[in-house]
């Protein structure tokens, strides 16, 4: 481990803080497009982040110390989980101490606190959301293990600079399990993210909400934290499925500045491209009934098992 | 060392002789609490000092009372060690907790005298070398802990909670009874060494079943697991906390006794049944506790879960051991045991906080509660805590245990039989599944009782628990927090009971860089919980700095907002039951067959409007049930037998005789 590897380090660790914004305007951007609106410009949610912190923060009387203290907790687990995930390089310093399952179970602990957030004013909004978060996560979660699962059998490891790593060499291929893997990881993602037809991050008075639910009751510098932390949360499982199923142009610690620009290029490309079928799926499907979304993301728990059940008795995995 | 600790024991009887007369006055029942902490404190010393102790022999105690041609072997061995530390490390602080506590008991002299009694029995169990004490320790817990779930004897559902405990000891007792006397084989050699030595063939899947059942229903194991919701409940708090956070160790402690130790070499299907049975314990118990909204409840049924988590990896240990994969074995153990270290933490924790919160409420139903984070902020933090712990999130140390499982299910496609891979797969999802749906029941759980606004006067009027108390709780959270941040140390400390129980042992951790994890292999994968812990901690700095440093600081205190729509009751609040209502439509229909019926009277009709719910205890329904029935039935027409002639008597005594008679002479 080089200094110039922790330096790379930090640089993706202030990167993915920088460009989260950024991402979610540029989903949004689309999606205006896509439906024949202008749309505000990219920049917007870094404007709306600046005026929310800048504004008076108003809290209910009855709000404890868990409900200031916990947007900075959420925010904070988040980007760590953030972190993690390679994004233009990979085979960093932080890789090799903490893997994906513990990405899996820092969003865990961001979800949690988020959840008791929710439940702090003691509002029905907030019940509401927090109960129906914790019922998707119970199937979202065990459904982004199993994926987790079936590429760590592929690689051998639970690290993800090996999982993509593997991806490149001449061991991965087209495969049965690879592909339930990935779709079962974009219905994660979608349900995560609080995206339709899951959840509508546009709205805020409609009943079928869930993640706007649990911060109903954030205004100012809390509120901007916390929407940052969505953001950021949309980049990691971007990243996340960029670095594992579209390994290319990633570069490797120790490579140049060169290689370091053409990882960041083919980043960009590929969050630019993941962005833009995310939205495209937005916008031709509509939002589910709320107890449609559980057979939802129990698809995407049942290809998970399925991929794994595959692997386990096709392989001897190393 | 080995005299040390039985002398512990000695000590912690004597101390419950001497509690019958202290337990009269608060001051003499604080004492006996605070001897019962130090004397714990010393046995965990011990048997931590026997742990980290390079390998020697076995020295044992002998004490020459026992069975006939019999006497008693007193000692530790690692294994025993390993589970000494984690029953007296919990049992000391528990204690303390209870020199606050335990005064508020209502009649200390059904708590006091029995309390460390209860403790000398678990570690009687942990120390005995031969079936014959173990059996005598078993016992000695069972009733204890019967004394104790009974002192609050005037509430009819104590009594039969006690009632149903006590039935399920005495069949738990009773098949360890049969697997000890079929492995001490036809010379009796009821000593532990002498069971090894002879390591009789062909016993091992029969052992394994009576294991199963004998410890497992000590443990929890579904369907087994019927009376600990009952009983763990009923007890006062600190002794909750032993009996779910502790006793149910001393079981799982059995079973490895029994499974790995003396029932020789195990087959690779003996890891079937452990697994089949572990996966559905854990994910029952996780939708059990889900359902409940009885605080001590919940956590009760909560330790039922936990126990499936310790007993899949134990069943992977099994597979792995069966199939000569070493080091793979050595990792599930490790997880297992890790794993049992952690619950006797968060669990005691948890009940001590509920414990608490009953104490300054006189309430367990969560739909009664509410809002004592103002009222009680130390308890909220140490509670709050123990539920991230539990739920298996890091930086806390459940999520470490649950890693390594995970680390070692990903292990098993090396397995060579095809039953075990088709199998683990699913126990994998599960595990997952229950992990996710724990974090929901602790949401409820941290959620209903501390946050939003209090629903009755009894809770907007609680005050904080006392210093004792406090800091007991808050010293459990702390190990809570050093045992997730610093796990080499701990998977250090257990290579000894690996290298025992499996045969070998996990390369050493504390000399790893950033003081991470590897399991296996660098490559495979690592964990680095201080260092997740401390980036955490600096990203969340880094960020409240900063915007401190931008932000607006003004912060106005009004009225929630609730979408402009705000009530003023807090009956309006989500409740536990609403919290739970979608994971029961979801989860619940086939588990517990549960039925929704919904009165609304027309619109402008100012009828009550009612939402009745059903659920069915479907294990109960199909295994208990019947057994009830038969029960009363035979006894029913047994009961005949009381009013019959003197002839009739004589010529049923005479039957018997012949009937006997005829079994006897065609046995050879």
């Amino acid at each position: 481990m080089s200094y110039s590897d922790w330096l790379i380090q930090l640089a993706q660790t202030a990167l993915v803080l920088g460009v989260a914004p950024l991402l979610s305007g540029v989903t949004r951007k689309i999606r205006a497009r896509l439906l024949r609106r202008q749309g505000a410009s990219v920049l917007q949610p870094y404007h709306d982040l600046l005026k929310l912190i800048r504004k008076e923060a108003v809290v209910a009387e009855n709000a404890s110390w868990l409900f200031r203290a916990a947007p900075y907790l959420i925010f904070a687990t988040t980007w760590v989980a953030a972190a993690l995930v390679p994004t233009f390089a990979s085979g960093l310093p932080l890789g090799a101490v903490a893997d994906i399952i513990v990405i899996v179970a820092l969003l865990g602990t961001a979800r949690f606190l988020l959840a008791l957030a929710g439940l702090d004013v003691g509002t029905s909004f907030g019940g509401l959301g927090s109960s129906r978060e914790m019922l998707f996560a119970s199937l979202a979660e065990p459904a982004m293990l199993m994926a987790v699962f079936t590429l760590s059998l592929f690689a051998g490891s639970t690290q993800l600079s090996s999982i993509s790593a593997y991806m490149l060499g001449p061991g991965a291929g087209i495969n049965i399990s690879l592909a339930l893997a990935l779709v079962a990881l974009i219905i994660v993602s979608i349900g995560e993210n609080a995206r339709i037809p899951v959840d509508n991050p546009a709205t805020h008075l409609e009943l079928t909400m869930v993640h706007e639910a649990m911060i109903l009751e954030y205004s100012g510098r809390h509120l901007a934290v916390l929407e940052a932390a969505a953001a950021v949360k949309l980049l990691l499982y971007l990243s996340l499925i960029a670095c594992v199923f579209t390994p290319w142009g990633t570069a490797v610690a120790g490579a140049g500045v060169l290689a370091y620009a053409v990882g960041l290029l083919a980043w960009a490309m590929k969050l630019a491209l993941l962005a833009f079928l995310l939205v495209l799926f937005e916008t031709a499907i509509a939002k589910m009934r709320v107890f449609r979304v559980p057979e939802f993301l129990g698809i995407a728990l049942m290809l998970g098992l399925l991929g794994t059940i595959l692997l386990f008795v096709s392989r001897v995995s190393r | 060392m080995s005299q040390l600790a039985a002398s512990g024991v000695g000590l912690l009887l004597a101390l419950s002789v001497l509690g019958i007369f202290a337990a009269r006055r608060t001051p003499g029942t604080r004492l006996i609490y605070a001897a019962c902490a130090a004397v714990c404190a010393g046995l965990a010393g011990v048997a931590l000092l026997r742990l980290l102790a390079p390998a020697g022999g076995l020295e044992s105690v002998e004490i020459p009372i026992g069975l006939p041609l019999g006497r008693t072997f007193l000692g530790l061995d690692p294994l025993s060690a390993a589970f000494a530390l984690i029953v007296n490390l919990a049992a000391a602080i528990v204690s303390g907790y209870a020199i606050g506590y335990g005064v508020h008991a209502r009649e200390p002299q059904r708590v006091v005298p029995f309390y460390p009694a209860f403790i000398a029995g678990m570690n009687l169990v942990l120390l005995a070398q031969d079936a014959f004490s173990f059996l005598v320790g078993w016992e000695l817990m069972s009733l204890a802990s019967w004394a104790l779930v009974l002192s609050e004897h005037r509430s009819p559902e104590n009594r039969h909670a006690a009632l149903v405990y006590l039935i399920m000891a005495s069949g738990g007792a009773l098949t360890l009874l049969l697997a000890f006397g079929l492995l001490a084989g036809p010379e009796g050699g009821y000593s532990f060494e002498a069971i090894r030595r002879v390591s009789a063939s062909g016993v091992g899947p029969i052992v394994l079943l009576l294991a199963l059942l004998g410890a497992g229903s000590k443990a929890g194991l579904v369907p087994l697991h019927a009376w600990l919701p009952l009983a763990h409940p009923a007890a006062p708090s600190h002794v909750s906390a032993l009996m779910s956070g502790v006793m149910t160790k001393v079981a799982v402690y059995g079973f490895v006794r029994l499974v790995f130790d003396l029932a020789g070499p195990p087959a690779w299907w003996w890891s079937v049944p452990v697994l089949v049975i572990a996966a559905v314990t854990a994910l029952l118990g996780v939708l059990y506790a889900l359902m409940e909204h009885d605080l001590k409840r919940l956590l009760a049924y909560h330790t039922v879960e936990n126990i499936g988590i310790i007993f899949i990896g134990l069943g992977l240990a099994l597979a792995f051991e069966a199939s000569g994969l070493r080091a793979a074995a050595a990792l599930a153990f490790a997880a297992a045991i890790f794993h049992v270290f952690n619950h006797s933490l968060f669990k005691s924790l948890l009940f001590m906080g509920s414990g608490a919160v009953l104490n300054a409420t006189g309430e367990r139903d969560m739909e009664r509660l509410g809002g004592l984070i103002k009222a009680m902020p130390a308890t909220a933090v140490a509670f709050l805590v123990g539920c991230i712990a539990i739920s298996a999130l890091p930086p806390f140390n459940g999520f470490v245990s649950e890693w390594l499982t995970f680390q070692a299910i990903l292990l098993s496609p090396q397995l060579p039989q095809w039953v075990p891979r088709l199998l683990v797969p699913a126990v994998g999802a599960t595990l997952a599944c229950s992990a996710a749906l724990a974090a929901a029941c602790f949401v409820k759980a941290f959620g209903m009782t501390f946050l939003g606004r209090p629903r009755t006067q009894a809770a907007s009027s609680a005050a904080e628990t006392d210093r004792c108390s406090q800091i007991a709780m808050l010293s459990l959270a702390l190990l809570c927090l050093l045992a997730g941040i610093l796990p080499g140390f701990v998977i250090d400390s257990l290579g000894a009971v690996t290298q025992m129980a499996v045969g070998a042992r996990l390369a050493p951790q504390s000399g790893q860089a950033w003081l991470r994890i590897v399991p296996i292999d660098i490559h495979r994968s690592a964990y680095s919980g201080l260092l997740v812990f401390v980036m955490i901690l600096l990203a969340a700095a880094a960020t409240a700095f900063a915007v401190r440093r931008v932000a607006s600081h003004a912060l106005r205190r009004s009225a929630a907002w609730d979408c402009g729509f705000p009530d003023a009751s807090p009956a309006t609040q989500y409740t536990a039951g609403s919290f739970a209502q979608p994971i029961r439509r979801v989860f619940g229909s086939v588990v517990f067959r549960a039925r929704e019926q919904l009165t609304m009277p027309r619109p402008g009709d100012t009828a009550v409007a009612r939402l009745q719910v059903e659920l069915r205890d479907t294990v109960w329904d199909a295994l208990y049930t019947p057994i009830i029935r038969f029960v009363a039935a035979t006894a029913e027409r047994l009961n005949r037998m009381q009013f019959l002639t003197i002839r009739n008597y004589l010529t049923l005594v005479f039957a018997a005789l012949v009937a006997l008679l005829i079994i006897v002479g065609t046995w050879r």
